[in-house]
C-alpha cells in the first residue's frame, strides 16, 4: 500500500505494515524532550506511574533554555528541578548552562535528530526535526511524562498535505521564513490542523539545511502536527560527522495520499511580515514599509542559526543600529555562537551596535532579556507575535526574516534590506 | 449548572496563561492568572462550576499543559469550541479537563447564559434560551481515557487490568 513519509515513519514506529490517516496508534519513541518550563510539570507526573526509572537514558534530552539562565528565583527553582531529575537519572543529553543551546538548534546540531526517527517534545516547536526527515512533533507535559515511563505514545495517524515549491528563483533576500510565512498567511493558523505538511520541490531542495529547520519549525503555526522534508544530499552533508547511529531511508510513494495540494512558485513570493497578533497576517514587505518600531529580535529556534546571523552581519556590516532601536542577537547554541565568532558575525554586530547573548528563548516568549513596554513594538524573527506574547498586554511583533530585521534596526522603522544595503 | 465566559477564535496558550507566569507551575497559581491578556475580569470572576466557550482551534500555540491546568483550576467545568487546536486537546483529555466540540452550540451561547452539559451523552442545554445541542462523539478510545479521567490513571488502569 502506497504511504507518505509521515506514515511510513509511523508505521514502522508502530510495529504495522501500514497505516492510514485517522487510525490510533502507540508507537515507540527514539527521543524525548523537555525544557526548564514543561519539563518540571513532566517530572512531577513521571512520578506517578510508579516506575523509578526513564525508559532509555540514553533517549532524553532535557534542555534548561526557556528562563535559563535561570532569570529569577522561581525560575531557578524549575530549572533545579530537572537538572536533580537529570543527574538521579542518569540523563546522558542533558544540556547545562555553557553548553546548552535552544532546543531546536542543539538538539540538530548533536546529531541527536535522525532521518525516520521518532520524537515527541514538550514544547510545541519540536516540529523543527521535521527538517531531516524525521516525524516530531510537540506534547504537553503529561504525555512527555508517559513517554518518560513507557518510552511509547499515542498517536492519531494524521492526514497528509503537499505543498510544492516549483523553481529557484528566489527573489532577492528571501528565505525559508519568508515561504513559511507565506504559506501560514494563505492557510491560516488552523489551515492544517492535526495534519502532517510536507515540503517538496525544486525549491525546497534548494534552501540550506538552516531554512529547512526554520520552515518545518513553523509548522505548529498553522495548526499542524508536523512538518517533513524528505532527506537528500543535503540533509546528508548535514548528518555527516553528527549522526551516530545509522538511520532508515523513507519516501513518500509517488501515490501516496494527500487530503490537500498546492503548488507555488518561489518566484511569485516576496519578502513576507506577518502583523500582530497573528502569524497568518503575513503581508509583503512594501505594505509594512516605514511602521515604526522600538526593538529588532534576531534568534531563536525558528532563525538563531548560522546562515541567520550571517545574513543579518550582511546587512549590517559598516552600518549602526538606528538610535533609538535596542538590536537584541541570540545565536542558536554555543557551537554557532564561535562559528560566528570565527567568521567575524559577532564583531560585525556589536560593532553594529546590537547586544549580543548567551543562547536562551529569552524574548520570544516575553520571558526575559527584552521584553517590550506598553505600546511598544519589535520586529523579531521568531515564531509568534500572540498579545502580549514578547511583554506588555498592548506591546506589538512583528514576523520577518533576518535581513528583514537587520534592515529595520538600522532604519528604526520596518524596511527593505536593499534599501540599506 | 454554570455561567458561560465566551472568548473569540484562535485563543491561544499565550492568553490563556502568559508566559511570565510559567516560572511556577502550582494550579492556584496559575488560576490567579488565566485569560489575564484577553482584557476581562475572567480570573477574579470566575465561579466553580462556570464553563468556557471559544470559537475555532481553541488553545493554538504552545504546548505548556499550564494552559488547560488553569483553566481546569479556575472552576471552568468544560470547555465547548468550534474547534480544538492538537496540543490542547491532548493536554485537556490528558489532565482530565472536560471539552466538547460543538460549532452549534458556540453558535448559539451568549455570554453569561446558563449552560447545563452531560458529559457522559454529549448534551448540551442553554437554559437562558431553552435550546439544546449535541456534541460530536470522541473516538473510544478517547472515551476511555475521559471516562478514567485521564492519562495517568487510564494507564494505571491498563496496568490493573494486564
Amino acid at each position: 500500500m502506497s504511504m507518505t513519509i509521515t506514515e511510513k515513519i509511523l508505521a514502522q514506529h508502530a510495529g504495522l505494515d501500514e497505516v492510514v490517516p485517522g487510525q490510533l496508534i502507540t508507537a515507540k519513541l527514539d527521543l524525548v524532550l523537555a525544557n526548564d518550563v514543561t519539563g518540571p510539570v513532566a517530572i512531577q507526573e513521571f512520578a506517578k506511574f510508579g516506575t523509578d526509572t526513564v525508559f532509555d537514558k540514553t533517549k532524553v534530552a532535557l534542555v534548561p533554555d526557556h528562563f535559563a539562565p535561570n532569570k529569577d528565583i522561581l525560575s531557578a527553582e524549575q530549572c533545579k528541578v530537572m537538572r536533580d531529575f537529570a543527574r538521579k537519572q542518569e540523563i546522558k543529553h542533558y544540556f547545562e548552562v555553557g553548553q546548552m543551546g535552544i532546543e531546536h538548534c542543539l538538539l540538530p546540531e548533536q546529531g541527536l535528530t535522525l532521518p525516520g526517527d521518532l520524537i515527541i517534545g514538550a514544547d510545541s516547536h519540536t516540529c523543527t526535526y521535521g527538517a531531516v526527515g524525521a516525524f516530531a512533533t510537540g506534547v504537553g507535559s503529561t504525555d512527555l511524562a508517559a513517554g518518560l515511563a513507557t518510552g511509547e505514545a499515542w498517536f492519531r495517524v494524521p492526514e497528509s498535505m503537499k505543498f510544492i515549491f516549483h523553481g529557484t528563483n528566489f527573489q532577492k533576500w528571501v528565505g525559508g521564513k519568508d515561504l513559511i510565512l507565506y504559506l501560514i498567511g494563505k492557510l491560516g493558523v488552523d489551515g492544517a490542523r492535526y495534519r502532517a505538511m510536507e515540503f517538496t520541490g525544486e525549491g525546497i531542495s534548494a534552501l540550506s539545511m538552516d531554512n529547512r529547520f526554520t520552515m518545518c519549525n513553523m509548522a505548529i503555526e498553522a495548526g499542524a502536527k508536523n512538518g517533513i522534508i524528505a532527506p537528500d544530499e543535503k540533509t546528508f552533508a548535514y548528518l555527516e560527522g553528527r549522526a551516530r547511529r545509522s538511520y532508515p531511508l523513507n519516501y513518500s510513494d509517488n501515490d501516496a495520499k494527500y487530503v490537500d495540494v498546492q503548488e507555488f512558485n518561489v518566484a511569485d513570493i516576496p519578502l513576507q511580515v506577518s502583523y500582530p497578533h497573528s502569524p497568518e497576517n503575513a503581508k509583503s514587505i512594501q505594505e509594512a514599509s516605514g511602521i515604526k518600531i522600538d526593538q529588532v529580535v534576531i534568534g531563536s529556534c525558528t532563525n538563531g542559526r548560522l546562515e541567520d546571523l550571517r545574513i543579518a552581519a550582511d546587512v549590517l556590516r559598516g552600518k549602526k543600529v538606528h538610535p533609538e532601536i535596542r538590536l537584541l542577537v541570540f545565536p542558536g547554541t554555543q557551537t554557532i555562537m564561535r562559528e560566528a565568532m570565527r567568521e567575524g558575525i559577532i564583531d560585525t554586530l556589536i560593532e553594529a551596535g546590537a547586544a549580543v547573548s548567551t543562547p536562551t528563548c529569552g524574548p520570544c516568549l516575553g520571558g526575559h532579556m527584552g521584553i517590550l513596554a506598553k505600546g511598544e513594538r519589535a520586529v523579531s524573527t521568531t515564531n509568534r507575535n500572540f498579545v502580549g506574547r514578547m511583554g506588555h498586554v498592548e506591546s506589538e511583533v512583528y514576523l520577518a526574516n533576518p535581513a528583514v530585521a537587520a534592515a529595520s534596526a538600522v532604519k528604526g522603522q520596518i524596511t527593505h534590506p536593499e534599501e540599506v544595503a | 449548572m454554570g455561567k458561560a465566559w465566551k472568548f473569540g477564535h484562535d485563543i491561544d496558550t499565550d492568553v490563556i496563561l502568559p508566559a511570565r507566569y510559567l516560572n511556577k507551575s502550582t494550579p492556584e497559581h496559575l488560576a490567579a492568572h488565566c485569560m489575564e491578556d484577553a482584557g476581562t475580569t475572567f480570573a477574579q470572576d470566575v465561579k466553580a462550576g462556570d464553563i468556557m466557550v471559544g470559537g475555532k482551534n481553541f488553545g493554538c500555540g504552545s504546548s505548556r499543559e499550564h494552559a488547560p491546568i488553569a483553566i481546569k483550576a479556575c472552576g471552568i467545568t468544560v470547555v465547548i469550541a468550534e474547534s480544538f487546536a492538537r496540543i490542547f486537546y491532548r493536554n485537556a483529555l490528558n489532565i482530565g479537563l472536560p471539552i466538547m466540540e460543538c460549532p452549534e452550540a458556540v453558535a448559539g451561547i451568549s455570554p453569561g447564559d446558563e449552560v447545563v452539559v452531560d458529559l457522559a451523552t454529549g448534551t448540551i442545554e442553554n437554559r437562558t434560551t431553552n435550546k439544546q445541542y449535541q456534541a460530536r462523539s470522541f473516538p473510544p478510545f478517547m472515551q476511555d481515557l475521559i471516562r478514567a479521567g485521564g492519562l495517568i490513571p487510564y494507564v494505571e488502569g491498563r496496568k490493573k487490568n494486564a
